[in-house]
């Protein structure tokens, strides 16, 4: 439990830090940035209280927001994940979550990939709503989703790669 | 009174989830409206100081295209001073020079941001700088916003590319004045509204401020006219200016307070 701690409070720290510091500054295309600081939520321990892990992802999305300058915006969409992903965890490993056995570390990588693709798309889709507040920019709102989206996939996988060697 | 606590207690997961979404929409919406109080906001001494200590590092990289600006700052600036017939010699002093109505502080942009729709910028000065909400900021080419939360060592700018923004600015030629706005889309270029269609615009027009608010003075550039039509109306001119100034690539402003806003505001309110 305490080693759990420990390491999370330092996932949560060293994901905001690349956040704002690297991530942030890619603007590949001018306006496409991924939001790797979600693999937090994601990857948040199952077995641990629900609570937990919405109030948590509450204050990832506020510290974003406070270096972003960005009012509520990832608070907002934090809070959405943290708060969908039992379902979509259900959705996307059936069973195995079923019966609380899921572990990320030991999970196969077909089904993690189908996690991390909705639980991204989910949380963009809120962010971006709230980003551009209006109903007649649904196109681009959609258009940044995707772009964004897949950029956050394709980082977040390679992040999870190279991180769960270490824990193996 | 039981049938209560055990429905909140049966539905705490969705009444904390409702309670936390609800508080972050009320920032948002608060941050989609020019100067409502924000409660978070980047100039504080976490995010600020982060900023800072990464900039210290970040700017040597900016340091070959920031001298180059700075030169042609002071080479424009050389050529104003050694061209004006103001004698240096002479030991007249000129009283109506005291009481200068503007002053100018230097700062460093230490956040740049121009991807999002309410662009925000930080920079490494505060209200131990005398630094107060509202006052302008200028780079040595043109106009980059106005000042809005400020903390002890830190201040965030309101960038001109933020939807929420409008600064008066006029044509250079003649005094036809209009509202500067920007769509939330090209960091190259803004808008001029509300101009009317009597004034005379051909592309390549300089656009500057108009000195029609208490924050920046006249004469300070914007932009040239890119390419305009006329509104739904067919009122008034919408016209589309790209930048003097590089958003993307910003070190160096100077933030601009006039002294005599209070008094401007006093009488304005009576």
């Amino acid at each position: 439990m305490n080693s759990s701690l420990i390491l999370n409070i330092s996932r949560f720290i060293m994901l905001v830090l690349a956040q704002v510091i690297i991530f942030n500054n890619v603007n590949f295309y001018g306006y496409i940035n991924p939001y790797i600081y979600i693999l937090f939520i994601a990857f948040f321990p199952v077995r641990d209280n629900r609570l937990t892990l919405i109030f948590v992802s509450f204050l990832i999305g506020l510290t974003i927001d406070m270096f972003l300058d960005s009012g509520g915006m990832h608070a907002a969409a934090s809070v959405f994940i943290a708060y969908m992903r039992p379902l979509l965890l259900r959705w996307s490993f059936g069973t195995l979550y079923e019966h609380q056995t899921i572990r990320f570390t030991t999970i196969d990588f077909g089904p993690k990939i189908s996690y991390l693709i909705l639980l991204t798309f989910a949380h963009h889709l809120v962010l971006f709503t709230l980003e551009f507040f209006s109903i007649s920019k649904t196109i681009l709102i959609l258009q940044k989703t995707l772009f964004c989206g897949i950029f956050t996939v394709i980082l977040s996988i390679i992040l999870s790669i190279i991180f769960s060697r270490k824990t193996k | 009174m039981q049938q209560i606590i055990n429905f909140i207690i049966r539905n705490k997961n969705f009444l904390l989830f409702l309670l936390l979404f609800l508080l972050a929409l009320v920032f948002t919406i608060q941050s989609h409206s020019y100067h409502k109080s924000k409660f978070v906001n980047s100039a504080n001494f976490v995010s600020g100081g982060v900023y800072n200590s990464v900039n210290n590092i970040s700017e040597y990289l900016h340091l070959k295209s920031q001298n180059q600006l700075l030169t042609e700052e002071n080479n424009r600036l050389r050529n104003l001073l050694f061209n004006s017939n103001v004698n240096a010699d002479s030991t007249f002093i000129d009283t109506t020079k005291f009481g200068l109505a503007y002053k100018f502080y230097s700062a460093s942009i230490i956040k740049n941001s121009y991807t999002t729709k309410d662009n925000i910028l930080l920079i490494n000065k505060g209200e131990k700088d005398s630094i107060k909400q509202d006052y302008g900021v200028i780079s040595s080419k043109g106009v980059i916003g106005i000042i809005d939360k400020t903390s002890n060592r830190f201040a965030t700018v309101i960038s001109i590319l933020n939807t929420t923004n409008k600064i008066s600015a006029q044509l250079k030629k003649s005094n036809h004045f209009g509202t500067l706005t920007w769509n939330g889309q090209n960091p190259a270029t803004v808008q001029l509204i509300d101009i009317p269609v009597n004034a005379k615009v051909t592309v390549g027009d300089t656009i500057i401020t108009s000195g029609r608010s208490s924050i920046f003075p006249k004469n300070i550039g914007i932009g040239v006219v890119k390419d305009f039509e006329k509104d739904v109306a067919e009122n008034f001119y919408e016209i589309n200016i790209s930048l003097f100034n590089d958003m993307t690539n910003l070190e160096h402003v100077y933030i601009i307070e006039n002294v005599h806003k209070q008094e401007i505001n006093n009488l304005l309110d009576e």
